[in-house]
């Protein structure tokens, strides 16, 4: 249709009315079609807010107990005689879990994107960028089953504790989970620094590193810390990884050997077993709203740093 | 001539230590998985024959194959393409081609990172409300590979984004002016041009998609399925599930076998991300602008 369209204009045969009609048309419906499509992530945010709050209201209206929920240990939905919603242990599994995440993977992450960006150049900085990127791409499941199969007999006996499924596995693998995206956004970060600033210091008698740490890194602060920010949240999120490797046992922990349970683990191990419409299932769907809300504040104060820095 | 100060050999010496310690940070961020992925192969490996592939599991799931949670994967990856690779693309046609710089774009893009930011038990949780219940499609190939798309649809827009916007503006200006409409233009000239970058973002999803486990283990992968699924609206078994189930729920699981299943599962994402790779500096090594 177009094709004839263009053959007659440029034989120098008027198209006629109805055939740019046509064109008018199309163009105006393919410009309704794109327009669906770009609002669909609006849409399914929305979507996800509305569905997973459905199935959670009846708790929340009903035995929903805001003192229970958040400052309870006891997370006993089965309980014949008394059911205990509290999340208290389930948040601290999560926390120290992805606390010793952070620990591991904020100074490598950073030490890596530094490395990378700064000091490697030519054949080592691709192979390294592309080393990171297939890191990235590791199904959580295949983590998950590395601390339970690999990380766990080497806990066991390098400490000479009963149990490797911990704190410390959980927070190791999820740290080197979490650190090739940590890497790349960082990385990413320090590029967009203009490269006239490393030259004005270097023309300054700067050596490598002082440009580094007095004028790149002050550079690229909000960026970097978007990074941490977005690995905070992917840590937090985490599913199967922290369901395979904490132990899934509700504790709140005193040292790196207890085993946890996390809030991502427990919908995950507990919803198959749950009745629909049940308080139990309803009580899983509104740890589903609290996840939603903390990791949906945490990307927008992610976004709002980033795009600090791109103002500024 | 120059004479190196002090100042300048300490600047120097504390120059080669940075560079070395950070370097020692690389190599230790890299080696435990080198390492890790090293194990996976050597106890894998023995595991993996023809009829590992191609058979059903036995005796429980602690002998057999693993044909149908491959087989699996293969129809959950194919449905959610189908549903988010035009989606994704006109979403990212919008953005890139139509959408203003202003506050309603940028809601756009922040529901963008937060669709990838989200949880996936929480994308779990959406796909049971959302397609098994409310939209009565039950526990199904269906229900699971929407959830799936959803999930996965943030890869698609952000690939294809940004290939469309790799297109050099006087492309499209040197087509306007020759009267063709907005649509003409994107579809004579920017998708043909772009079309190998929005490849690399379907490949990097096939990839995300295959490895997901927490969005189908409740809205249509099976542990265990004597038989393979026969429509969208039935249940299937997946590779991702089926590594869980084998390495947690199976008393007296042989010890090699699970690793074998990790080892096609990490195999099948590393090649998927690779050929995107490669794809990519291959686009790279023959653009022309």
């Amino acid at each position: 249709m177009e094709n004839n369209t263009s053959a007659k204009v440029s034989a120098g045969i008027d198209p006629g009315f109805d055939q740019l009609n046509r064109d008018w048309y199309i163009d105006k419906a393919v410009q309704v079609l794109v327009f669906i499509g770009g609002i669909s992530a609006i849409v399914f945010i929305i979507g996800i807010f509305v569905f997973i709050s459905k199935e959670g209201y009846g708790f929340l209206v009903g035995e929903f107990n805001f003192k229970e929920f958040f400052f309870s240990p006891n997370w006993r939905p089965t309980s014949e005689s008394k059911e205990t919603f509290g999340i208290l242990a389930l948040i601290a599994g999560t926390a120290s879990v992805t606390g010793l995440a952070m620990l591991v993977a904020i100074p490598f992450s950073l030490g890596t994107a530094i490395f990378i960006a700064e000091f490697s150049s030519g054949k080592t900085r691709e192979f390294l960028k592309i080393t990171v990127e297939l890191l990235a791409a590791i199904p959580s499941v295949v983590w998950g089953f590395i601390g339970l199969a690999i990380m766990n007999p080497i806990i066991i006996q390098t400490f000479n504790v009963p149990v490797g499924l911990n704190v410390l596995n959980a927070g190791i693998i999820l740290g080197l989970m979490a650190a090739p995206i940590m890497t790349s956004i960082a990385e990413d970060a320090l590029k967009a620094v203009p490269d006239r600033y490393r030259e004005a210091a270097e023309a300054m008698g700067a050596t490598r590193w002082q440009v580094i740490y007095k004028v790149v890194l002050p550079a690229a602060k909000n960026g970097l810390l978007g990074a941490v920010l977005l690995g905070v949240g992917r840590g937090f999120g985490e599913t199967m990884a922290v369901l395979m490797a904490t132990g899934h046992s509700i504790n709140i922990p005193t040292s790196v050997f207890d085993s946890v349970r996390a809030l991502t683990a427990t919908i995950a191990a507990e919803l198959g077993e749950t009745a629909a419409g049940s308080p139990h299932y309803q009580a899983l769907f509104t740890i589903g709203i609290f996840l939603f809300v903390i990791t949906f504040i945490i990307n927008l104060v992610a976004d709002l740093v980033v795009r600090g820095v791109r103002k500024g | 001539m120059f004479e190196a100060t002090p100042l300048n050999q300490r600047n120097d010496t504390r120059q080669k230590l940075f560079r070395f310690g950070l370097g020692t940070m690389t190599g230790l961020l890299i080696l435990p998985v080198v390492l890790i992925l090293g194990t996976l192969i050597y106890k894998g490996a023995p595991v993996i024959s023809f009829e590992f592939l191609f058979t059903g599991p036995t005796k429980g799931m602690t002998a057999g194959g693993i044909f149908p949670a491959l087989l699996g994967t293969i129809l959950l990856v194919l449905v959610a393409l189908i549903a988010s690779v035009p989606l994704g693309i006109a979403a990212a046609i919008y953005l890139s081609e139509y959408a203003a710089d202003n506050w309603f774009t940028r809601t756009i893009n922040l529901a963008i990172i937060n669709l990838a930011g989200v949880p996936s038990i929480v994308h779990a949780l959406f796909g049971v409300g959302a397609f098994v219940i409310f939209f009565r499609f039950g526990t199904s190939i269906l229900a699971a590979s929407l959830t799936l798309a959803i999930m996965t649809l943030p890869v698609v827009i952000v690939a294809t984004r940004e290939s469309l916007q790799a297109v050099p503006m006087a492309f499209r200006e040197a087509c306007w002016n020759m009267g063709a409409t907005r649509w003409q233009t994107i579809r004579r000239v920017v998708l043909p041009n772009a079309i190998t970058g929005i490849l690399t973002g379907v490949i990097l999803e096939v990839s995300r998609t295959a490895g997901e486990t927490a969005p189908i283990m409740f809205t249509g992968a099976a542990f265990f399925l004597p038989l393979l699924p026969q429509s969208v609206f039935d249940q299937t078994m997946a590779l991702s599930l089926h590594l869980f189930v084998v390495s947690t729920q199976v008393p007296g699981m042989p010890e090699n076998l699970p690793f074998g299943v990790a080892l096609v599962l990490i195999s099948m994402v590393l090649l998927m991300n690779s050929l995107s790779i490669a794809l990519r500096m291959y686009l790279r090594g023959k653009k022309k602008w």
